[in-house]
């Protein structure tokens, strides 16, 4: 098996966000070539925003995703408000890591529960995982019901929320609006705590990724909403010099582009943050990663699903923390009066960095955008791990060898529809 | 009895709406006790083949082998419910249609000619016909379940036909336009949210498309009156149901 060449087809790659392919070949035992072919039709949002107003960006780049809206409407309030060299007060800010919090939940209890555990525990979907193990299920549909809860009452909604706005928010919860929801995530507490130490009990396929790391970084807390970049090669540097350092192109099999930075392969997303940031878990949630069998850094691509669940635990107590020390702001948005400039934007989506860049005319109307979301930066980092791994399990039939693929696939989270979107996976052995 | 099969398929899209069933945390495992979900690639990779009972359909056509593929949907589906704005009305992505598709093509890509693409972006009732079609960007979650609880017990959905307006009232919240003179289409836009931006004080912009038969020279008008300028009246309507409103605003 392992020296005769070969082909293996998957036409659709289930439990991910978008649509794409994946095309492996091998000849004469070695991996010839491993591509991720996204192929969602391409929406040109960096083109329709163009013409739009300063104030536009929130609504519209949420659309650009459904399952992180947040992710697109705060990177994108940054780079407005950078370009207009406005600063948020401090109880804004707070506000929208809340918000923030919310997204981590509802899209890491998405991930965790109904698009990947079902590969650990040997089942196609959360439904035939419920048949055998409902309160499991439920569990995971508890915890992202509390994300969920965040989302709908500070930002109106779950999906495209319609509250944020350059500059703020268009109306603040008061104290007493917040009450119930720290009922639900004390709840969410014990679920986020059960799923870690679920998630720890696992099988993981052994890979140790070599690929550079790019995440967030902030002076006193874990990145999400605000921070600079740092790399673990020993970079770093301020948002407004992301595009000196990370450069995208173009490939012919995908709509999405590629990202390097500084010229190499790097990845993004939670691995990335946790493996940058672990000093700035809260205790409990450092003690929690330890106990689940993670180091003060995590290599293993297929651990992400562990690191996703002490994020998850991660955000819920730090959304507790935000709601207990809340004040209501004086405004609920500062005034963001345009100026001609550019503005540079980042916040860590719950998959990884998203970067927003916008050139804005005097009068406010959007001159170019630039947007680079997770998935397309990772892609390379996701090519090179499927090139190792059939490489290492040559010796295994087609079928578990596509299937192996697939579960690396998911490990990233990809969000196809935000690079570009459906995956089908050709592995070529011929 | 069997069990109606269903389907979710899409198209271009931000995946909001289909991800708006994942998102009936309280009613998903009823939902897959009472239908088999047999293609939903988003949550499952148990894929089954045709014919569907019920399809749902999220996103607008972009490419010539997506109107291939609705066709081969189409025909294979008993019921064809399209969901969100993108599906009824080509979304977001359809500002193209009024612009140069191969100018869009070359601010997003270096080599344009590696980009398939349609120079529009269609909703589905362009390309087949359409059973029923569910409003929003994204859809109301509740609507949802109205829908999928009124086709399993064999009767009509019952939702509404009116504007936003009336779901305003109903909430009993003080007008944003009357009160604070913020510029809101809640009278020309179809009802499905709640009346969700007047709550948190904003205008509505309109993300559930043209109610039917509405007043837009009307609004119009006091749009301006509340300071809007033509570009900005043209902005607030070239959104996420840019096509839709543009027909409502020539026709009207």
């Amino acid at each position: 098996m392992t020296h005769r060449s070969r082909q293996l087809k998957v036409s659709a790659l289930a439990r991910v966000e978008g649509e794409g392919a994946l095309h492996v070949s091998v000849r004469d035992g070695e991996v010839e070539r491993a591509a991720l072919q996204i192929y969602e039709p391409p929406r040109f949002f960096e083109a329709l925003l163009r013409g739009r107003k300063h104030t536009e960006p929130p609504d519209i780049t949420a659309r650009i995703c459904g399952i992180c809206p947040v992710a697109y409407q705060l990177s994108s309030c940054n780079a407005i408000e950078d370009a207009c060299g406005v600063r948020v007060p401090e109880p804004i800010e707070r506000l929208r890591r809340l918000l923030y919090c919310g997204e981590w939940i509802s899209s890491h209890a998405l991930h965790i529960y109904l698009l990947h555990a079902p590969d650990f525990l040997g089942y196609p979907d959360a439904v035939a995982l419920a048949k055998d193990h409902r309160e499991l299920v439920e569990r995971g549909l508890a915890l992202k019901k509390a994300g969920n809860a965040i989302l709908e009452i500070v930002g109106g909604r779950a999906i495209h929320p319609i509250n944020i706005r350059v500059g703020g928010f268009y109306h603040t919860p008061t104290r007493t609006d917040l009450r119930p929801l720290a009922e639900q995530l004390r709840h969410a507490l014990d679920a986020a705590l059960a799923t870690v130490r679920l998630v720890s009990t696992f099988d993981f396929p052994h890979l140790l990724l070599d690929h550079d790391l790019l995440a967030m970084q902030h002076e006193q807390r874990y990145p999400i909403e605000s921070g600079s970049l740092h790399s673990a090669s020993g970079l770093s540097f301020p948002v407004n010099e992301f595009s000196r350092h990370v450069v995208e192109h173009q490939v012919p099999h995908s709509t999405a582009l590629h990202a390097t930075l500084d010229g190499h392969r790097y990845l993004a997303g939670p691995l990335a943050r946790y493996s940058l940031n672990f000093r700035q878990l809260s205790p409990a949630a450092r003690q929690l990663a330890t106990e689940a069998g993670l180091g003060p850094q995590c290599r293993n691509p297929f651990q992400s699903i562990v690191v996703r669940a002490v994020e998850t635990y991660y955000a819920v107590e730090e959304s507790l923390r935000l709601i207990d020390a809340y004040e209501r702001p004086d405004r609920p948005c500062v005034d963001v009066p345009p100026r001609a400039g550019t503005g540079h934007g980042v916040t860590e989506a719950p998959r990884g960095l998203l970067y927003h860049r916008y050139t804005i005319a005097a009068d406010g109307t959007i001159e170019a955008a630039t947007i680079v979301p997770p998935t397309s930066q990772n892609q390379a980092a996701i090519e090179d791990d499927l090139r190792r791994l059939v490489a290492g399990n040559l010796d295994l039939d087609d079928d578990p060898l596509t299937a192996l693929c697939e579960r690396a696939i998911r490990n990233y989270d990809p969000c196809i529809s935000c690079s570009a979107h459906f995956l089908e996976l050709t592995m070529d052995r011929g | 009895m069997t069990i109606p099969t269903l389907a979710v398929w899409k198209f271009a899209s931000c995946d909001g709406c289909q991800l708006t069933l994942l998102d009936c945390e309280d009613e998903l495992l009823a939902i897959a006790g009472a239908v088999r979900i047999a293609h939903f690639l988003e949550a499952s990779s148990d894929v089954r083949p045709g014919p569907y009972d019920i399809s749902l359909v999220e996103g607008s056509i972009t490419t010539a082998a997506d109107a291939d593929r609705i066709r081969c949907i189409r025909a294979e589906s008993k019921v064809l419910v399209v969901i969100g704005a993108c599906a009824t009305a080509g979304g977001v992505q359809a500002l193209r249609n009024f612009r140069d598709i191969d100018e869009f093509r070359s601010v997003v890509y270096a080599r344009p000619d590696y980009i398939d693409t349609l120079a529009t972006s269609t909703p589905i009732a362009a390309h087949v016909p359409v059973d029923f079609e569910l409003r929003g960007c994204p859809i109301d979650k509740r609507q949802l379940l109205e829908l999928l609880t009124a086709y399993l017990t064999g009767r009509k959905p019952d939702l509404p036909d009116t504007s936003v307006c009336t779901e305003c009232k109903r909430r009993g919240l003080t007008c944003v336009m009357v009160a604070d003179g913020t510029p809101c289409l809640g009278p020309v836009t179809h009802a499905g949210c709640g009346a969700l931006c007047p709550a948190y004080r904003r205008g509505c912009f309109g993300c559930f498309g043209p109610m039917t038969g509405p007043n837009v020279p009307a609004l119009t008008r006091q749009l301006k009156v509340l300071g809007m300028d033509d570009q900005a009246v043209d902005l607030v309507f070239t959104t996420f149901n840019t096509a839709a409103f543009a027909e409502e605003r020539t026709t009207s």
